[in-house]
């Protein structure tokens, strides 16, 4: 499916091009669809309009009375049938690419949506922490893959970020698993998108890419904070808990997520 | 088929017995007769009747009128859902009163308006007229349905009034967000209350209509002579048996767990149950397993009436049979049966569903929906198209329904799912499905009917401006929709980032809202200048096809004082054109000739 529709010049029909690879696969059967949708629906559109504009009533006779017709009618089941089962083989060859999960990502990375914010921990204790009022970026290396373990400390959120053409439920009762391998660096913005109550609206974060030699570098000075301020939560975005919502610190002081 | 006449047929069909009061039914009728005929055979009159009464007529325009009133306050709630998106950062509705509102919009309408109107306002009058019944198999039940239903109406409301306000978690009420712990208050209590309630109204007007449907159609009338309408209520109520019992014992978990303790939906706190430090004893996605497993049929539930509503009316207007019956009946029962075997397509982004299989399944149910949508086109096909307000909104319905299923394809499929799902682009779609369905074609089937309903017709150029803006105001609300969501606008947010470009569309979309509104209350313009200035209808003034127009509008007390033969799913058009019978096929064609022309 790769070969038939990339590097063509398509438009986009209003989607992201998708900044990983799972989104670019994405896109790709977006692009599918939205042809086939054009050329299905155009053509039973343009056969209604053309119906009504042709047999408006011309005059009192009555029209014969047929009801029937089987070889038309054999025809427009098997043809939408044939259509369907195109596009559902389409649908899982995208699927098994966006849904595989590596056996050695390059980095592992925690992700804990909660009423109204995120935690994204790294190995070797190092966490980012945001709420409504900062929302917090996590950052990831482009050009490899990140593995992500999401779940939820409390109700339902939704891990959404535009440009990754990908979005996936924070549930509390199990991790979901998968990855990304951001096509280039660059910083998308991401939201929950599965209502989680109050302050849903505002639950934003951001994932910035960056080279792998520059994360690695990032994740050293962060974990070497960590080791040598034992406790302490580095690269704590300001203004957290000073100016958030007064009902937003009961609900994510449940301790450390990773004893879950 | 046409050579078998059931037993008693010819009881009907003896001389006299089959002279309706009016057979061609275009001049003005005399309804008043039987007006006084029905009040002097049936007790009270006023409110009195309206409280006490078992008749499906009176009991399907109480379920009318109140579902209308819902759907009103809906379309009032959605206007300040509309008005508070269009500038990023409005400060009309606080975040709380925002979900709320957006909570019970979606309760409303999907609750109390669109399926209480298709199955317990318009079937309760139309289905049993269509048999040729006299009334609901089990009258009582029926009337205990519509106080269950205005009960359950009323219960939701008042959520309202209490402290904390009414439900805030959305019409699907999520767990854990719907617990005690994320949602306390009675608002959610009486949410579950509500929908408990509506939930055995539901069932127990499923009940019926199989049971009248089943054992009270008139001699003559064999399953495939039955309208499509009479066929999609059937299947709608077996739909219901199935999905309803599931949402309402759903529902009394939830109850349980928010009161009792159970954590049936909830992933801890069952340390002090256990005594060991035991976790995830209940588990939320069994609360989206059981929601969809009642909300994917509901979906359907809410659908197969209104497809039933098109299919009659397209015929009429189209003065043809409705093209491929058979082929109709077996793709209601198709997507009936697909319907019950696609409630993950929700839930693809939980991560734990069985992609490919739900996938499949949704992408199917476009087969049988093609063929309904192809055999409407050939209904229309080579006939004297006549454009009145119940055909002008039928076409709406077709547009309005094309555009809701292509994008409806695009969703079954995950990938496209994952980057658009909870987003705008889905409450584009789904809007578009259910305003197509429920209000195009549910208002069709008002104005299709309602000189049946009263014996008066509704005017035609109100109808026709109605229908004009309402079908523009719907492209401008949710096209744009489609657009921002494909930009990433999540839904049920009451604020959004104002350098995201994203504003514009959503003035568009809110300017299309006002135009909807606005030709509402055309409608109710309409109502009031025919109640005014009744023109008298007659018995039926479309010239239409079925039963129900062979008696006086408004059908006296027990509907029937006599039937024409039924020898096909069009008594009253053979009736009233003896040299226009539908043209045989296949082995009917070898019978031709024992068809004796009636009258």
């Amino acid at each position: 499916m790769a070969l038939l529709f990339t590097g063509c010049t398509l438009p986009t029909f209003g989607g992201y091009k998708g900044s990983t690879s799972q989104g670019r696969t994405e896109f790709h059967l977006w692009q599918g669809f939205f042809i086939t949708g054009i050329v299905v629906g155009g053509l039973v559109f343009l056969l209604i309009v053309w119906t009504v504009f042709r047999y408006r009533k011309s005059s009192d006779a009555i029209p014969v009375q047929s009801q029937y017709h089987t070889l038309t009618e054999i025809i427009y089941t098997a043809v939408p049938i044939v259509i369907v089962l195109v596009l559902f083989v389409f649908t899982v060859l995208a699927e098994n690419n966006v849904d595989a999960v590596a056996t050695n990502p390059a980095t592992e990375i925690h992700v804990y949506a909660f009423q109204w914010g995120w935690e994204f921990k790294y190995p070797g204790g190092v966490k980012i922490i945001g709420q409504t009022t900062q929302a917090p970026t996590v950052v990831i290396p482009a050009n490899e893959t990140v593995r992500i373990d999401l779940k939820s400390l409390d109700v339902l959120h939704g891990f959404y970020v535009p440009a990754f053409n990908f979005s996936r439920y924070a549930s509390p009762d199990y991790y979901t698993t998968f990855d990304l391998n951001a096509l280039h660096t660059g910083t998308y913005r991401g939201q929950c998108t599965q209502l989680c109550g109050l302050y849903h609206s505002l639950m934003f974060f951001n994932v910035k890419a960056v080279t792998p030699a520059q994360y690695d570098q990032w994740l050293h000075a962060q974990q070497a904070l960590v080791r040598s301020q034992p406790g302490s939560v580095p690269k704590l975005p300001s203004g957290v808990n000073s100016s958030a919502p007064a009902i937003s610190t009961n609900s994510h002081s449940g301790g450390d997520p990773s004893s879950d | 088929m046409t050579d078998v006449i059931a037993p008693g047929t010819t009881e009907t069909e003896a001389p006299g017995l089959h002279l309706p009061p009016e057979t061609d039914g275009h001049g003005p009728s005399g309804t008043d007769g039987h007006e006084e005929h029905g009040h002097e055979a049936h007790g009270p009159t006023g409110i009195l009747k309206w409280l006490t009464s078992t008749d499906h007529k009176v009991i399907g325009m109480s379920y009318m009128i109140t579902s209308l009133v819902m759907f009103y306050l809906a379309g009032i709630m959605a206007m300040f859902i509309r008005l508070q998106l269009t500038t990023p950062h409005a400060s009309l509705l606080t975040f709380g009163q925002y979900n709320q509102l957006f909570t019970m919009h979606g309760s409303l309408m999907l609750y109390l308006f669109a399926g209480p109107f298709a199955f317990g306002g318009l079937a309760n009058f139309v289905v049993p007229l269509q048999v040729g019944a006299p009334d609901m198999a089990f009258p009582r039940l029926n009337a205990l349905s519509y106080w269950l239903y205005l009960t359950g109406s009323i219960t939701m409301l008042m959520g309202f009034l209490v402290a904390g306000g009414a439900a805030s978690f959305g019409w699907v009420g999520y767990a854990p967000l719907s617990s005690a712990t994320s949602s306390p208050g009675a608002g959610g209590d009486l949410w579950i209350m509500a929908i408990a309630l509506t939930g055995f109204s539901a069932i127990f007007t499923g009940v019926n209509l199989v049971a009248t449907i089943f054992y009270l159609r008139a001699p003559g009338l064999t399953m495939f002579r039955m309208p499509i309408f009479t066929w999609n209520m059937l299947v709608t109520a077996i739909l219901i048996l199935i999905a309803f019992p599931v949402l309402t014992s759903a529902m009394i978990m939830l109850f349980c767990d928010r009161h009792f303790g159970t954590h049936i939906y909830t992933a801890v706190g069952c340390h002090a149950v256990s005594g060991a430090a035991i976790q995830g004893c209940g588990s939320p996605l069994l609360w989206q397993n059981l929601f969809w497993f009642f909300g994917h049929p509901e979906v359907y539930i809410l659908a197969l009436p209104f497809f039933g509503i098109v299919t009659e009316v397209l015929p009429v207007f189209s003065r043809k049979p409705s093209f491929g019956y058979k082929g109709m009946v077996f793709a209601t029962m198709a997507i009936a049966a697909l319907s019950t075997g696609v409630w993950a397509h929700h839930m693809f982004t939980t991560g734990a569903v069985l992609l490919p299989f739900f996938s499949f399944l949704s992408l199917l149910i476009a087969v049988p929906t093609g063929i309904k949508f192809f055999n409407w086109i050939g209904t229309m096909w080579r006939g004297h198209l006549r454009f009145d307000t119940p055909m002008l909104f039928c076409i709406g319905f077709l547009f309005a329904f094309l555009m809701g299923g292509v994008t409806g394809i695009m969703l079954a499929s995950p990938p496209i799912d994952f980057a658009t799902h909870d987003t705008y682009f889905v409450v584009a779609h789904f809007h578009q499905v259910l305003f197509g369905t429920a209000v195009f074609a549910g208002f069709a089937g008002l104005y299709y009917w309602y000189p049946k309903f009263y014996g008066r017709m509704l005017r035609e150029n109100l109808g026709k401006w109605h229908f004009w803006l309402m079908f523009v105001g719907f492209w401008v609300t949710f096209m744009p929709q489609y657009v921002v969501g494909l930009l990433g606008m999540p839904r049920r947010v009451a604020s959004y980032p104002s350098n995201l470009g994203w504003e514009s569309y959503n003035i568009v979309s809110t300017v299309g809202a006002f135009i909807i509104a606005f030709s509402f209350l055309l409608l109710l313009i309409n109502l009031v200048v025919s109640w005014r200035n009744p023109v008298p209808a007659g018995n039926n003034p479309w010239d239409a096809h079925t039963l129900e127009w062979f008696t006086t509008s408004p059908p006296p007390h027990h509907n029937y004082t006599h039937l024409p033969p039924i020898r096909s799913e069009r008594p009253t058009w053979d009736y009233n054109h003896p040299d226009n019978l539908t043209v045989p096929h296949g082995k009917d064609a070898v019978h031709v000739k024992e068809r004796v022309p009636v009258g």
